[in-house]
């Protein structure tokens, strides 16, 4: 056992969450000043493609998750600065209980700082708070010349405004400094609805945007004819300390996904049956209640390891944002394009997109967001070349920390911005130094 | 309570000191580097719960001469100390080891020797107040002489023999010993091993040490299920044991 213990898997490779590998080989290290040379950071490796992925020609990627210790925190203005590894599920163990939140979660608390700036990720409040880099103060980071340095929205905005979104093609990230946000109580007050239609669902989204900080909401793409896109729409906000319970809300349990699940269990009748299941549960039209934080933002994270769930082949996630100007229509005509593709996803997240910020290559815009999970196929090149043409059409662009399978050309005409990021990345890194199998596929850098 | 723990600015015995401070125990982390050291109470200080003292003294396990003192300044620190906690240690391969002298020198000082040249520190105080808990991590490497741990289980293996002895002599007069023996931890010092099954996070072993701390419990496994695993090697004979890789 020992001399399994002790040696190097024999052809290493790495993944992200969506479990599609490419050669490489991750090592962690609690102090990042020694991996200057390191073509990639990443953190908990929860982008489902290939942005975390290092170049085949240098094949190593550092996970920063040891390098996870608070340097700063002041009560009274709510700035927290840390190494870049640590964990949200680390922060809320830590800030939760003493009123202080971050000021965006993405839909799982296991990801890093770090990585929450290079995908300047966005959640259930983007129309009230914008993405996580709005929030960031300083970056401590290192350039193409190794050069340590500082900078933030006032200090050498260029490459601040790169790295936020830029995907760590910007350099090394080692230091997260943010503002966090202070929260009445530790509960959310939640208001869900059953919502019949898809077209009915985008409206009722757009109308709780003013009322309500957070709104999400899941529909069923499955359902053709008139239930197309029948949904659930959840509406929250933080709860009145007199709204909460007294006690702090405990945490999630955690399961494990044992096994990676055989093919056939993935089959259109299973998404189908988890659909109308999910739909179902929720019996009465309308529910208000107190719910804890941890199944609101989070629920899973219920099941570590769910992406095995998916079988042998992987999955991947198709997000995009399509534009106002798409019109309220266009969630529809979304969906009919899968369709027409036999497209089956377990699940589809529709969210209010506030305006667009200020990364360079920052995914949301003002409009909405629309994510499915797609197991992969034989045919899903194919489908996300069809999704692609869709949003190109509409104006919209996918999310990067998504993505494994759009093409270059389709790339590019999604990205207008994507010269101006080019120019600054270039400027601070002549020698492309820093690239991922992903700038490789999406940026054509040099393999 | 008040703990100084020695290894404290990474791994483990990061996680551990973590969870001291999150339920108000008060802390002197001990190791060789200044910058770390301050980071590390930075760290502590920001997840303490209020009032809940975080402090720290340079101790390198390489310099015998700085062993007192750093246990004197973690005492006088916080006004006592009844917890001496040493996650501190090195490791290396079995490979590099035989290819290198200087490399095996230093880890059986680092491991064994000083450690125990420490723990004596240590005891000295802590029999001096009149009670107290020594923790100190040894190893499964220690349970068994093992082709691929020849030598860091060795020192391992006289680590955990002083620590039984220590417990065996001194716990009637107030000196709880405990001896924490890790499998396999994602840490830094494993990183680049392949995980084993039942390799374990550093946040959940620090949850069962930190309770065998306050139970004074002699010999942990963690995670626990080595203690298993550890049973059926060390049941194996010693003709099969030659055989096998592990
Ligand atoms: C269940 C689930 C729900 C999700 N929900 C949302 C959501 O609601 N909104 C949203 O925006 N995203 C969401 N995501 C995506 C996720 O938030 C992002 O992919 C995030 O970047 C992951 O963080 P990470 O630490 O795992 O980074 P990784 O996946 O490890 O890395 C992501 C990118 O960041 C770069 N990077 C990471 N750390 C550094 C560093 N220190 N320096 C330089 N570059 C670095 C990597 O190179 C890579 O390009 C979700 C993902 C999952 C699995
Ligand atoms: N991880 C495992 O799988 C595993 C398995 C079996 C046993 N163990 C044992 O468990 C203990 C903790 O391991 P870990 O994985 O947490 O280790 P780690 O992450 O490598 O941390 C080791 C700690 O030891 C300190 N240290 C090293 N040399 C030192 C010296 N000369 N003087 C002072 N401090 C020194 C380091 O301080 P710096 O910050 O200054 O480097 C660091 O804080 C060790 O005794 C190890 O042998 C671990």
């Amino acid at each position: 056992m020992y001399e399994y213990l002790m040696s190097h898997s024999p052809e290493p490779q790495v993944s992200g969450w969506g479990n599609l590998p490419g050669p490489g080989r991750e090592v962690r290290a609690e102090d990042l000043t020694q991996v200057w040379d390191a073509p990639l950071f990443r953190g908990l490796a929860r982008s489902y493609g290939d942005s975390s992925l290092p170049p085949p020609s240098r094949p190593v990627v550092v996970s920063t998750v040891l390098a996870d210790r608070v340097l700063k925190f002041d009560e009274s203005t709510g700035i927290l600065r840390a190494e870049c590894g640590l964990s949200l599920a680390e922060l809320n163990r830590a800030f939760l209980p003493r009123g202080f939140f971050t000021p965006v979660t993405p839909g799982t608390q296991f990801v890093t700082l770090g990585g929450m700036v290079a995908a300047d990720v966005h959640g259930k409040n983007h129309h009230v708070e914008g993405c996580f880099g709005q929030h960031v103060t300083r970056l401590k980071m290192r350039v193409g010349s190794g050069q340590v340095l500082e900078c933030g929205p006032d200090l050498e905005p260029e490459l601040f405004w790169a790295t936020v979104g830029g995907m760590g093609l910007t350099g090394h990230i080692l230091e997260v400094e943010f503002q966090m946000a202070r929260i009445p109580s530790p509960w959310i007050w939640m208001e869900s609805e059953r919502v019949p239609d898809v077209d009915t669902y985008v409206r009722k989204l757009k109308e709780a945007a003013p009322e309500w900080p957070m709104t999400v909401g899941w529909i069923d793409c499955l359902s053709t004819g008139k239930n197309m896109g029948r949904g659930i729409l959840m509406k929250g906000r933080w709860a009145h300390p007199a709204q909460a319970p007294q006690h702090f809300p405990r945490p999630l349990p955690n399961l494990v996904f044992p096994f990676t699940a055989p093919q056939f269990l993935l089959g259109r009748q299973t998404v189908q049956a988890f659909n109308f299941g999910y739909y179902w549960k929720h019996f009465r039209k309308k529910h208000e209640r107190i719910v804890d934080p941890f199944s609101f933002f989070y629920p899973l994270d219920f099941v570590r390891d769910w992406n095995r769930a998916y079988g042998p082949r992987g999955f991947t996630q198709y997000q995009c944002v399509l534009p106002e100007s798409a019109g309220e229509g266009a969630a529809r005509r979304f969906l009919e394009v899968l369709t027409r593709r036999g497209g089956a996803s377990f699940l589809c997240v529709i969210k209010d997109c506030g305006p667009q910020g200020k990364g360079l290559l920052s995914f949301p815009m003002k409009g909405m967001s629309i994510a499915l999970d797609i197991a992969v196929r034989d045919n899903t090149q194919a489908l996300i070349d069809d999704l692609n043409a869709f949003v190109i059409a509409e104006k919209g662009r996918m999310y990067l920390a998504k993505d494994a399978f759009t093409r270059k050309e389709d790339f590019e005409k999604m990205e207008p911005r994507l010269a101006e990021f080019q120019r600054v990345r270039q400027k601070w890194d002549p020698t492309f130094k820093f690239k991922s199998a992903q700038s490789i596929r999406l940026l054509g850098d040099p393999p | 309570m008040k703990a100084a723990v020695l290894g404290g600015t990474r791994g483990m015995g990061r996680a551990l000191a973590r969870r001291m401070v999150e339920r108000g125990d008060w802390v002197t982390v001990l190791g060789r580097d200044g910058e770390e050291l301050s980071r590390s109470v930075a760290d502590l200080s920001a997840r303490a719960t209020p009032g809940t003292q975080v402090h720290s003294a340079v101790c390198d396990l390489e310099k015998t001469a700085q062993f007192g003192p750093a246990l004197e300044a973690a005492d006088h620190a916080m006004g006592g100390l009844d917890v001496v906690v040493v996650t501190a240690a090195v490791f290396a391969t079995q490979d590099k080891l035989e290819d290198d002298a200087a490399l095996t020198q230093k880890l059986l000082t680092v491991d064994f020797a000083n450690t125990i040249v420490f723990c004596e520190e240590a005891r000295k105080k802590l029999l001096g107040k009149g009670k107290g808990t020594l923790c100190v991590f040894s190893s499964v490497a220690g349970d068994r002489g093992r082709k691929p741990v020849v030598l860091y289980g060795a020192a391992k293996a006289g680590l955990s023999h002083y620590l039984e002895g220590l417990d065996h002599k001194f716990r009637q007069q107030g000196l709880k010993t405990v001896c924490v023996k890790p499998g396999f931890v994602r840490t830094g010092m494993t990183d680049g091993l392949k995980a084993p099954p039942f390799a374990g996070e550093p946040d959940e072993v620090a949850a069962v040490v930190l309770q065998a701390i306050d139970e004074g419990t002699p010999v942990v496994y963690v995670p626990p299920i080595w203690r298993l695993v550890m049973t059926a090697i060390k049941a194996l004979p010693r003709f099969a044991m030659r055989r096998v890789g592990f």
